[in-house]
């Protein structure tokens, strides 16, 4: 715990992918984000959609330990939209 | 004495193939497919081989099978999952007044939470009109569910009419074809449908399975909630040896496809006999029906005492839904139809099944006359 979240409107943040989880049971969320960043190319940035509100914890202590960097969240009222860049080193 | 089993619409035998294909799942492969050691990763591969199975008979993906406990489970998490997943955009949904009662009651409970319901009325053969549908919809209408076969008149509904017009105001379309599956084929991109269940006890399958096909991409709030199982769709730890023959039964199904017309045939035979007592009526569309589904009024007689009656003389048949009530007797898929409450309660429905012989058929014809005078001469119904 103790990762910051940065609420974004998300329209300045290009994704390279979109990974779609919302109403997708816990943990969902974290599998679906370690397959599809394992796809991406160093540097690009995951979308990840997920209504699962522990993602807001979840997600930043992922990428805390993984290395990757957590760009941002936007909150559509429905789901979040979380911005994930793979770690390029 | 002979048993004839005519009411396959009720349930099916379980294929021989398909109890050897669920056996080691009860004996030595007992394993829990989330877990990743070997004894997991057998169960899991049956699971897999399953969904793979099943997607094959409807053309779809493997990734598109949700997995459920039954056809019933699977239409409510098609209408009560689908509705949840798109109440953002409206609270308008549109069915029809003859569907199963897993449909119906899962959009009365809809109903209850503040969503609007239509329930369609149907043609003196059970048919939902597609301009019906089309009248129906409005602005905030999300989601259409109609069946594909009717189960108690056989009717075969113009699912790909009603799934274009629905598609064209950006309406979601679910279909029940627990009733059609492995009767005739079921092709959901042919149909264009956004969703669909079948259930495997119906084909030749065990008891306890049943699938929702989702289209890809479509977002469903579940039922059952737990954690990875079916993708996160669907909680509950995989019936995996039911699983497996609902797999194989879907292999076996593909296989009978082609062997329909002896069906057809005998349920022709069977129809062209009943028809020659006196007082009866055949129910559902004459030709844009099942194959294997021949359903009558019985004049004067109640469907429970003939089905009863008949079952004394090895003869095992229908009456209609099965949790009908026995006060209410009249079945109301019937009634939507337009027939009169005492007609209603007289119906009688013979389902056929692929070890269906003409012996069989021969034999019934052979019985039922008989039968349903004697009821008659004691029916309050009868009055000639």
């Amino acid at each position: 715990m103790g990762s910051e979240v940065r609420f974004v409107e998300g329209e300045e943040i290009k994704a390279d992918a979109v990974e779609d989880v919302v109403y997708r049971l816990c943990p969902m969320h974290i599998m679906r984000l370690e397959e599809r960043i394992k796809e991406l190319k160093k540097g690009e940035v995951l979308e990840l959609q997920t209504d699962y509100e522990g993602a807001l914890s979840d997600i930043p202590e992922w990428c805390r330990k993984t290395g990757n960097e957590l760009l941002g969240v936007a909150d559509t009222g429905e789901y979040f939209r979380f911005f994930i860049r793979k770690r390029v080193d | 004495m002979l048993r004839v089993y005519l009411d396959h619409m009720a349930t099916t035998p379980v294929a021989r193939e398909v109890l050897a294909e669920m056996l080691p799942y009860l004996e030595s492969r007992y394993g829990n497919p989330s877990r990743p050691y070997d004894l997991g990763a057998e169960a899991r591969e049956a699971v897999e081989r399953a969904r793979e199975r099943v997607a094959r008979l409807i053309n779809a993906s493997p990734s598109e099978i949700i997995f459920t406990s039954s056809g019933a489970e699977a239409n409510n998490l098609a209408v009560r999952g689908l509705a949840e997943a798109q109440k953002g955009r409206g609270r308008h949904l549109v069915t029809s007044a003859i569907e199963h009662h897993s449909t119906l009651n899962a959009f009365r409970s809809l109903q209850k939470r503040g969503y609007v319901v239509n329930f369609l009325p149907v043609t003196h053969a059970g048919e939902v009109l597609p301009e019906r549908v089309e009248e129906a919809l409005t602005p905030a209408t999300t989601l259409v569910s109609v069946m594909l076969a009717n189960y108690e008149v056989g009717t075969l509904q113009a699912l790909r009419e009603i799934a274009e017009i629905a598609h064209d105001r950006g309406v979601l379309v679910h279909t029940d074809a627990v009733a059609a599956a492995g009767n005739i084929p079921v092709d959901v991109e042919k149909l264009g449908v956004d969703a669909l269940s079948i259930s495997s006890h119906t084909m030749y399958g065990p008891k306890g399975a049943g699938a929702l096909y989702l289209r890809e991409g479509l977002r469903i709030v579940p039922l059952i909630y737990s954690g990875v199982q079916e993708e996160g769709r669907r909680g509950g730890t995989e019936n995996v040896p039911a699983i497996a023959g609902f797999g194989r039964a879907c292999e076996l199904a593909m296989e009978s496809l082609d062997r329909v017309e002896r069906v057809c045939w005998l349920r022709d035979k069977l129809i062209e006999g009943v028809l020659e007592i006196e007082g009866v009526e055949l129910t559902g569309h004459v030709e844009r029906r099942l194959p294997n589904h021949a359903s009558f009024i019985v004049e004067g007689v109640d469907g429970e005492a003939l089905m009863l009656a008949l079952s004394f003389e090895g003869i095992y048949m229908g009456n209609g839904t099965a949790c009908i009530s026995q006060v209410l007797r009249a079945s109301p898929v019937l009634l939507a139809m337009g027939y009169p409450a005492e007609r209603a309660q007289c119906s009688a429905i013979f389902t056929l099944g692929r070890e269906t012989t003409k012996r069989e058929i021969e034999y019934v014809l052979s019985k039922l006359p008989g039968v349903v005078d004697k009821l008659r001469r004691i029916s309050p119904l009868w009055r000639k």
